[in-house]
């Protein structure tokens, strides 16, 4: 029995594989509209979510299976004050696979330290979030062809962006790709990532210019500044405007350049950018539900 | 300073200065019944000063708590008043229940009576990450 916590768990070979079943999941739908016929997923989201809770839900039943769950932690059991290692136990009991979301780092690892069923980390914290990384890298791979020899801009909240930390995570597999990491200096990355990109001998610009490092770039990767992450404020009110993402903006952006965020959008990109052939988040979205497809057939062990 | 030599015990050697007080109470030396010596800040020909700690019985160390604070100890064990065995400590590759995580956002905050684990990231140089959020031991 095999979970999803974090995207370094996945092989390379894995990773091909996962997108290979995706890409045949996009042309042939209806081949796998049985595949789990029969089959549970419970959601677990003891954080609010639309995007990634509806995202695991459409996949599930697209693949003929029945979903049930909650989707605040007022409404579980936590609320009584359960702890998790007892919720993933009970939930073993009456579903197949679990995609859990948390405001707890490492939740879902402990959960999947004590589930007898496979447990999908769908967001912990300012931590991880694996299946959107997946999203991210069957988008970057429709739009590249290929993961290797990318610049890859990432800005915005890099402190708390758990996208971010995935992402990079995923990325810095890949032969020659470089970072450039845009943010206000109170949310640069986490000194643990660029303690081992350095390690590795990452090439990694950190810069608060995005307009100065648009013009490498072949990946833009926008985040929102998470007011949900700050225990202050004001602190919040006043790096929520950091960057904002304008065509005026992009006057120096390559042409084939993808421009990706996980979403939700607060303000942090222009509505006007949306109809530009560059803008991807949406794509993006389609793709994260394909993505958890092929994964939950993986860990599910369905052919 | 003389202290009795001991017949069946442990002597933890090497200590770096001043980490003797450290290490006793994190084994919790306090609670054994029998002799106890903490010998601070006596000469070493190695280390110029160095700390010791004797204990008169045949306990079993904690030995992880020894790799984190002071990898370089050296613990003999003492048999009708010879040392049989000298042993080397490693830097542990995993620590439960030594230290605890500080990050106000991992589960270990909430679900208190989850183990504290911490895994040991960067050898070279002694980083230890929470198993659970993955911050830095502090």
């Amino acid at each position: 029995m095999r979970s999803l916590i974090d995207i370094a768990e996945l092989s390379l070979q894995e990773i091909d594989s996962l997108i290979a079943t995706a890409n045949d999941i996009i042309d042939n739908p209806k081949k796998y509209a049985d595949k789990c016929r029969g089959k549970k997923l419970a959601t677990l989201f003891f954080e609010p979510s639309t995007r990634t809770r509806l995202s695991f839900e459409a996949a599930m039943y697209e693949l003929g299976g029945n979903v049930l769950g909650f989707s605040e932690a007022q409404s579980s059991s936590a609320a009584k004050g359960e702890s998790i290692a007892d919720t993933a136990k009970t939930v073993s009991c009456y579903a197949d696979i679990i995609a859990m979301r948390h405001p707890k780092e490492g939740a879902p690892l402990v959960a999947s330290m004590n589930a007898s069923i496979p447990v999908i980390n769908a967001g912990d914290g300012g931590h991880n979030h694996p299946t959107q990384t997946l999203a991210d890298l069957l988008t970057i791979k429709r739009e590249k062809g290929s993961f290797d020899n990318l610049t890859v801009g990432l800005c915005g909240d890099l402190k708390f962006g758990r996208t971010v930390h995935s992402l990079i995570n995923a990325l810095r597999r890949y032969k020659n790709v470089k970072f450039v990491l845009i943010s206000p200096t109170e949310l640069r990355i986490p000194e643990y990532i660029r303690e081992s990109l350095k390690k590795d001998n990452f090439e990694v610009v950190e810069t608060t210019d995005l307009e100065a490092a648009m013009s490498d770039l072949d990946i833009l990767y926008m985040t929102r500044v998470q007011r949900e992450r700050f225990f202050n404020e004001e602190e919040y009110l006043r790096l929520k405007d950091s960057y904002i993402l304008t065509t005026e903006k992009l006057a120096n952006a390559k042409q084939d350049l993808s421009i990706l965020h996980p979403l939700p959008r607060v303000n942090e990109i222009s509505v006007a950018i949306d109809n530009d052939p560059r803008a991807c988040y949406f794509k993006q979205v389609l793709n994260g539900k394909y993505m958890r497809m092929a994964l939950i057939l993986m860990l599910l062990g369905v052919e | 300073m003389t202290i009795d030599e001991i017949k069946n015990g442990i002597v933890i050697d090497h200590i770096t200065a001043g980490l003797g007080m450290k290490i006793y109470s994190l084994l919790e030396l306090d609670k054994l019944e029998c002799s106890v010596a903490l010998i601070k800040n006596t000469p070493s020909r190695k280390m110029g000063k160095k700390d010791i700690i004797k204990i008169d019985a045949d306990i079993v160390l904690n030995t992880d708590i020894l790799g984190y604070i002071d990898p370089d100890v050296t613990v003999n064990i003492i048999k009708n008043s010879k040392t049989v065995e000298k042993k080397r400590i490693a830097l542990p590759e995993k620590l439960t229940n030594v230290i605890t995580c500080k990050n106000p956002r991992c589960i270990t905050t909430t679900e208190q009576e989850l183990p504290q684990i911490f895994k040991l990231t960067d050898k070279e140089n002694r980083i230890y990450r929470c198993l659970y959020c993955e911050s830095k031991a502090k």
